[in-house]
């Protein structure tokens, strides 16, 4: 265990010092320095990034829950015991098998010449192949949502599992209708799941490197693609070091905060 | 509940939209694999078979293919004997901060992988060790690690813990009453998380484009020929093998992870 700990602490605390050094052609400067943190904030390219890179996740964060909803509901309370087995198991392959072909399956779909465009094309709809269709902002949130929609899944139907189902009978027989039921008792429970799956969502997406290199174009660009850049074309490590942390410890701060509000929220409707 | 309401309908429609969505897009790989065109575009223009034997006959393709699956292997038997001791640890003995520690195993789940990609590249240079496959098993084991806990943990949290306390009284030690108890009850739980990790290892891409160096693993090669738009019906064919292979492993994981816990099904019945 303890050698696991270390196994994942020593990398990271590594990186956080990398962060604090300078790149000096070839040598390292090893002498204590902000200065890649203040370069990290000062230049526009990078604070740009960031905002980029936080929008797209939060909007893929928000298109990939609500939906999962309906989805994780019907699995935990609409699907009989003995098939239950067969739809979490079509649900969790994707989660399990090879995120680079699924993002790559939909280059070819959204591509000029893609399965979209020569579709329509073949088709008589259009005679034109759509332009904006690859190559954007739109391109990577749908890319990412489909390939982040067993996350989503999985948390908030293990939440809805375990509620308990005579608080339901219990709300029905004290009147509650169906809709009024869900918002008062069904919604509350299962909350953990969906905060969880936000979370889950959220912060691997932000610092996505695959998506934005197949399908974003040079608008879809994320601050992972700089982070690769700095250290493995330029080989400013500090550099890519600083954008790192600075990354992880924005999405970090954002992600306590909404769920600290997410809390709240819920806790003044009660 | 038995009633069929209308609400119950909507869900289903939605429910097979929703794997639609989910499927769908994959299924455009194998369909154009045996598509006899280099572009990769409507209408079809035939059957063939062409672009699997080019993909046999691609002697990097067998290099990459063959780094893959040691890294894969090595990764599954690391990780799955690591996840063994921290599941039985986890759940055996009451472990001071126990929540915590389980917690911080389960954080390479909430950090990107780029980060933890360069994190232990830093790492292996300070060291000053290679680049090599050793590497990648390392960065591999890291996240996978977490998965075989958690599998494992339910496995060890589903059996009746007083057979090992008999095994005990009944004048085993604590080593035979590992392999004659807890070692069996526990091997559906063992395989899912081999087949599991291997899956995960096999298909990784970043951490493994990171701490390769020059021996390219398969998703290492596959993301080379992208480059190529002459290649792509090949990296198609290609990748429609390895998703049906790895849809096969985990269903065959999922299974024989289901096996027992239940209770319908009898453990090695």
């Amino acid at each position: 265990m303890l050698v696991m700990l270390a196994a994942m602490a020593a990398p990271m605390a590594l990186l956080a010092v990398y962060s604090f050094w300078t790149q000096e052609g070839l040598a390292l400067d090893m002498h204590f320095t902000l200065d890649r943190y203040a370069e990290v904030f000062s230049r526009e390219t990078y604070r740009e990034l960031f905002y980029r890179s936080l929008y797209i996740s939060s909007l893929v964060t928000v298109v990939t829950v609500l939906p999962a909803y309906p989805m994780a509901y019907f699995v935990a309370f609409h699907v009989p015991q003995r098939t239950k087995f067969v739809w979490l198991i079509l649900l969790t392959i994707p989660f399990w098998t090879s995120y680079l072909l699924r993002v790559f399956a939909w280059k070819i779909i959204l591509g000029y010449n893609g399965v979209i465009n020569s579709g329509l094309m073949a088709l008589g709809v259009i005679h034109q192949p759509f332009e904006f269709l690859l190559y954007n902002t739109t391109a990577v949130v749908v890319t990412l949502a489909h390939a982040w929609a067993a996350f989503a899944i999985l948390p908030i139907y293990v939440s809805l599992e375990k509620i308990d189902r005579s608080l339901l009978e219990a709300a029905s027989d004290l009147g509650d209708g169906p809709i009024r039921r869900f918002f008062r008792i069904t919604l509350p429970l299962s909350l953990p799941g969906v905060i969880g799956a936000a979370v889950l969502i959220f912060v691997p997406t932000t610092g996505d490197y695959v998506t934005p290199t197949l399908v974003g174009g040079s608008d879809g660009v994320m601050i992972a693609n700089v982070i690769e850049v700095q250290f493995a074309k330029i080989g400013n490590w500090p550099m890519g070091a600083a954008l790192s942390i600075a990354s992880m410890a924005a999405v970090g701060l954002i992600t306590l905060l909404s769920v600290q509000a997410v809390r709240m929220a819920v806790a003044r409707t009660r | 509940m038995m009633r069929p309401r209308r609400g119950r309908i909507w869900l289903f429609f939605y429910a097979v939209l929703y794997l639609a969505f989910l499927y769908l897009p994959v299924l455009f790989l194998p369909l154009f694999s045996f598509n006899d065109s280099a572009f990769i575009a409507f209408p079809l223009v035939g059957f063939t078979t062409k672009w699997y034997a080019q993909m046999l006959a691609d002697s990097a393709m067998h290099q990459a293919l063959w780094n893959s699956l040691k890294v894969g292997f090595a990764v599954a038997l690391i990780s799955t004997a690591l996840g063994l001791l921290a599941a039985k640890a986890l759940t055996r003995y009451r472990l001071p901060g126990g929540a915590a520690v389980l917690g911080f195993t389960s954080l390479p789940l909430f950090i990107p992988d780029i980060v933890l990609g360069i994190s232990i590249l830093i790492l292996l240079n300070a060291v000053g060790m290679p680049l090599s496959l050793m590497s990648v098993v390392l960065g591999h084991v890291l996240i996978c690690a977490p998965f075989a806990i958690t599998v494992l943990m339910s496995r060890f949290d589903g059996f009746d813990r007083s057979l090992e306390e008999a095994s005990l009284d009944l004048g085993e030690n604590a080593w035979t009453t590992f392999w004659r108890i807890t070692f069996p009850l526990v091997l559906p739980g063992i395989i899912s998380s081999l087949l599991l990790t291997f899956i995960v290892s096999f298909d990784e891409f970043l951490i493994a484009y990171f701490l390769a160096g020059t021996d390219a693993t398969l998703p290492i090669y596959i993301w080379g020929q992208l480059r190529f738009p002459y290649k792509l019906p090949v990296v198609l064919a290609l990748g429609a093998v390895i998703l049906i292979v790895s849809c096969v492993l985990v269903v065959i994981a999922e299974w024989v992870r289901g096996l027992g816990v239940d209770g319908k099904r009898p453990v090695g019945a």
